[in-house]
């Protein structure tokens, strides 16, 4: 049995925050810099020089890349060789988040009840899976969501007679829907199969892995880099000004499902993609 | 694509000598206002009340700021998408609103409005809120401070690049560049 203390958590969960807002993914910035290049629309090219000129003085002055710094979703894989000392592991998390909005000025974006409308004022509570998995480490992946793109993302059930090609159709009538609101060049997550809620959750697992890394499994990956190439002949562009670079990355991933249903959602992700992982 | 340096307030002439596409860096003042600050200018509007600030030639900026460090007149300050204030719109250009600073489509309904009372929307780029902060020289919270980061704040700012996005003239380049760059059917 290996002890993780809560403090430990804690201060973790602050500095990630506080990280993945004020620096760039490295393989983000890759894919802008090579955006910039191929991009064909004069507007596009110079939206895409101002995105990496805001990444760089965000860097550099550590401040925020965008001003909203998200909603905290945090993926948490906890080895059942590992005991939590010191409190509780969701007391601990959430109190991360708010240490970390509080010292890194990010902003408050998280109202307490979604009719009445509170802002919490510290940006708590963030959402939080657990998945129990073997060894003796924690890991933490944790992403700040902004709500721009959020807000963009749909879910279908689609027949299982849909297939390959439902999907597909599917996943580009939401970004050609989505249009200029989620600050394309974006990035796609899908999640295929399961239930509701099985497919919104990987959906958005699916925006925590680097977009250079594709899919382990040979035809999802196919499926990643054609439907990659589809989204981006939509035209929309940066910003929705036309061009060539409409997504910078799709990360698919799949779970089993029912005989009777292929749940189908897109969530979608701005180009700031702001996710870290760190183990304790 | 022409850049022009626009002063505020905005004037009628003003609004309609800018076409979509035109580059702009705005200087003077704007107010920040989103979703749950434009529901009480709506409220205050119905009340028959004095709004925080005058309307008449003034230019709304959808946005909330991240807090500013110290040091820092303001943190990270890029537009938010603008078609969730659609339905609130039209009550604010009856009333002289001249521009709107955001990002994404707006509906049909604010497309016509900015026509019969003339009135322009600018987009700025989402996500570059480190980068548009550097405009921003002065800021102050004049209404709604409870709301927190959606506060009615007013900024003094010096050379805002904004491209117009929609015109007076019912010019849409959201209409008009995608389909440019488009390659499926």
């Amino acid at each position: 049995m290996r002890e993780v203390h809560v403090d430990d958590v804690i201060q973790k969960i602050s500095q990630m925050c506080i990280d993945c807002n004020y620096n760039i993914g490295r393989d983000i910035k890759e894919a802008l810099v090579k955006a910039e290049i191929s991009e064909v629309s004069p507007i596009g090219k110079s939206i895409i020089g101002d995105l990496l000129l805001n990444s760089q003085i965000a860097g550099d002055q550590q401040m925020p890349i965008c001003q909203d710094t998200g909603m905290v979703v945090v993926f948490v894989e906890i080895g059942q060789e590992v005991h939590i000392v010191g409190g509780l592991l969701e007391d601990a998390i959430q109190r991360g988040i708010r240490e970390g909005y509080e010292k890194g000025y990010l902003r408050k974006s998280v109202v307490s009840d979604p009719l009445i409308r509170k802002n919490s004022k510290d940006n708590t509570p963030g959402v939080v899976y657990y998945d129990i998995v073997e060894g003796g480490k924690l890991k933490i992946s944790l992403a700040a969501k902004g709500f721009g793109s959020e807000n963009m993302s749909k879910l279908k059930m689609l027949k299982p007679s849909d297939g390959i090609e439902g999907v597909e159709a599917f996943v580009l009538s939401v970004v050609e829907e989505a249009g200029p609101n989620p600050c394309p060049p974006i990035v796609v997550g899908v999640g295929i199969g399961g239930t509701v809620d099985k497919a919104a959750q990987i959906a958005k697992k699916a925006l925590f892995r680097n977009i250079d890394e594709s899919s382990p499994i040979p035809y999802v990956a196919d499926l990643e880099t054609r439907l990659l190439e589809k989204i981006n002949q939509l035209g929309i562009g940066p910003q929705g000004l036309g061009g060539v670079n409409t997504a910078l990355g799709v990360n698919i991933e799949l779970f089993p499902t029912h005989i009777a249903g292929l749940p189908v959602v897109v969530n979608i992700n701005c180009h700031a993609s702001r996710h870290a992982v760190a183990y304790l | 694509m022409a850049l022009k340096k626009i002063q505020t307030p905005l004037t009628d002439e003003s609004v309609l000598d800018l076409k979509a596409g035109d580059r702009v860096e705005l200087s003077g003042t704007i107010f920040t206002a989103r979703d749950a600050a434009h529901q009480r200018l709506i409220e205050t509007i119905r009340k028959g009340e004095d709004l925080p600030f005058e309307l008449n030639g003034s230019i709304i900026y959808y946005s909330g700021s991240s807090p500013a460090a110290p040091g820092k007149v303001i943190g990270a300050c890029g537009p938010t998408t603008s078609y969730r204030m659609d339905e609130m719109t039209l009550p604010l250009l009856e009333l002289g609103l001249k521009g709107m600073i955001g990002k994404g489509e707006r509906s049909q309904e604010v497309i016509n409005a900015m026509q019969t009372h003339k009135a322009v929307y600018f987009a700025a780029i989402g996500g570059a809120g480190a980068l548009i902060a550097r405009a921003v020289k002065k800021n102050d919270v004049i209404a709604y401070d409870d709301l927190g980061a959606e506060a009615i704040r007013k900024l003094e700012v010096e050379g805002f690049k904004a491209i117009v996005v929609i015109d007076a003239h019912g010019n849409n380049l959201y209409e008009t560049e995608p389909s440019k760059y488009k390659t499926t059917t």
